[in-house]
């Protein structure tokens, strides 16, 4: 790897770092501000124009707050678990292809931290890591209502994580390749995995709500039963974080939502989007303003499905804790393996059909 | 030393230290924490060796799911502040024989093993990649991998009839 591709790798690692953190930041303002909105009232408005300087007031208040460990906690795991929360919920944004190529100085370099071949599979593994923060937070406050909520927090994510293994498995087989570059790459000119897979889709989304501890499915912090959930002894930047590592948690599975199934930064229209750039800005320059594009448009699919997640939260009630866990083992593993084999039969047997009849 | 040889031997030092401190911490909540840290060193040796799949599948499966259990079980024994049980001498020294054994045991065959010497002109750098590791799955080791899943699907039938409920049985 030489100089160019390493600094642009840096700057686009950095600046995903930087956005996903920005992005989390203003998700806590849009939250309120849909919340307000679905209520009809007007939601934060009092610090900076519209409440836009709101989580910046929010920061500053957790910060200076006092910096308090129980008597009977332990010490560095009752650290360890917010910190754990916030690792875990950043480490996945370094595979999420976030545009297509940039050209500079004649390097063709991909926007993504890193192209691995095993992408779904890192993402996947970082997700299941998810719950150490919680459950390591949730024992070392030394308080029942604490490590219930953590149990409820972990059984919650291993039950969904089955059901959301076996609904990528369907796009797996479509797709041939574990990397997220190439299933994106594959979805280009309107190929997007929503049309093959809207069943696989529905399972996707619910078990994103359930791995994120939204709403419909927030019980590891349910208020009526279980006072705050893992974190009722938590105070100060130490909630912060955990708050906050929930928001980056949505906006990274919205992201990954729309790598696997809205086709990423492909767009309707871009071929020839990108020919117009091309003939009137040259081959490189053309290129580049496309990419970002792209980008944008990306954005743009992830920041949807970030409301979606908020319009979820202000309309439907809580489930209890038995109906979650009846959808989850017996309602969506069934559903996800009978969308396996459809997938499975389609891709042998219909796909051989419609490709000949097409051409 | 290279990057990759000083990594290794980083690596090396970080596993032995977190898999020693497994058997040596009191809490047992800290000794599945530092298992955790073990599975990951181990994938970080995985990967040294461009083992891609397997360091991945090593975290979902051990890191992410088996050791949450590990968790769960401890962190319901283990509500109270830990209590040590007294183990009584003839423990400790049966222990230290039984593990000495193991470990005499596990040299001896380590000495006798030849292991094949690393030749770079035969060594294909890509077997470890997910594309050649189902290639050999699918085509070389078919039935062994067909009667592994069969008795994958045993055990879970197994476990789902443990945890039926009978008739008649309390209502929880």
């Amino acid at each position: 790897m030489d100089l160019v591709e390493f600094l642009v790798k840096t700057v686009t690692i950095v600046a995903v770092f930087g956005l996903t953190l920005l992005i989390a930041m203003y998700s806590t303002w849009a939250e309120r501000k849909v919340a307000g909105f679905i209520q009809d009232r007007s939601g934060p408005n009092r610090a900076g124009w519209g409440g836009l300087l709101q989580p910046l007031a929010d920061a500053g208040k957790m910060f200076f707050k006092e910096d308090f460990i129980p008597a009977l906690a332990n010490k560095w795991l009752f650290i360890a678990g917010p910190s754990l929360a916030m690792l875990t919920a950043l480490l996945a944004s370094a595979v999420i292809p976030f545009g297509s190529t940039f050209r500079i100085a004649g390097h063709e370099v991909a926007l993504q931290g890193v192209e691995s071949n095993i992408g779904i599979l890192y993402v996947f593994g970082v997700v299941a890591l998810g719950v150490y923060g919680i459950m390591v937070g949730g024992w070392a406050s030394n308080n029942k209502f604490s490590l219930l909520g953590a149990i409820r927090a972990a059984s919650q994510n291993i039950s969904y994580e089955v059901a959301m293994g076996l609904s990528l498995i369907a796009i797996l087989m479509m797709s041939s390749s574990l990397s997220l570059g190439e299933i994106v790459a594959q979805q280009h000119g309107m190929n997007w995995n929503i049309f093959y897979q809207p069943l696989g889709f529905i399972i996707f989304i619910t078990c994103s709500f359930a791995e994120c501890n939204r709403v419909p499915f927030d019980l590891p912090e349910c208020e009526t039963e279980l006072v705050g959930g893992y974190h009722t002894e938590y105070g100060s930047m130490k909630l912060g974080f955990y708050l906050f590592a929930e928001y980056i948690n949505m906006f990274i599975s919205s992201a990954i939502i729309s790598v696997l199934y809205f086709g990423g930064y492909n767009y309707p229209g871009m071929d020839f989007v990108y020919a117009q750039l091309v003939k009137s800005f040259g081959p490189d320059t053309g290129h580049n303003i496309a990419t970002l594009i792209g980008t944008a448009v990306f954005f743009g699919k992830a920041l949807f499905f970030v409301f979606f997640y908020m319009w979820v939260r202000w309309t439907i009630p809580r489930f209890r804790y038995d109906q979650l866990m009846n959808l989850g083992w017996k309602k969506l593993i069934p559903l996800a393996i009978f969308n396996i084999i459809i997938t499975g039969a389609a891709v042998l047997f219909l796909k051989p059909v419609i490709t000949a009849w097409l051409n | 030393m290279n990057s990759a040889v000083s990594f290794f031997y980083f690596l090396s030092f970080l596993t032995i230290l977190s898999a020693v401190m497994v058997v040596v911490s009191r809490n047992p909540i800290h000794s599945v924490l530092y298992l955790i840290l073990t599975f990951f060193t181990l994938s970080g040796h995985y990967i040294l060796l461009n083992a891609q799949f397997l360091a991945a599948v090593n975290i979902i499966v051990y890191a992410g799911a088996i050791m949450v259990l590990f968790l769960f079980v401890i962190m319901f024994l283990n509500m109270k502040q830990d209590q040590e049980e007294a183990k009584t001498n003839l423990t400790k020294i049966a222990a230290t024989i039984v593990g000495g054994t193991v470990f005499v045991i596990l040299f001896g065959a380590y000495r006798k093993t030849a292991i094949e010497p690393f030749n770079p002109q035969t060594y294909d750098s890509q077997i470890g990649m997910i594309e050649s590791l189902g290639h050999m799955l699918f085509r070389d080791y078919l039935l062994p991998f067909e009667l592994a899943s069969i008795l994958l699907l045993v055990a879970m039938v197994g476990a789902v009839l443990l945890g039926k409920r009978e008739i008649g049985e309390r209502h929880f």
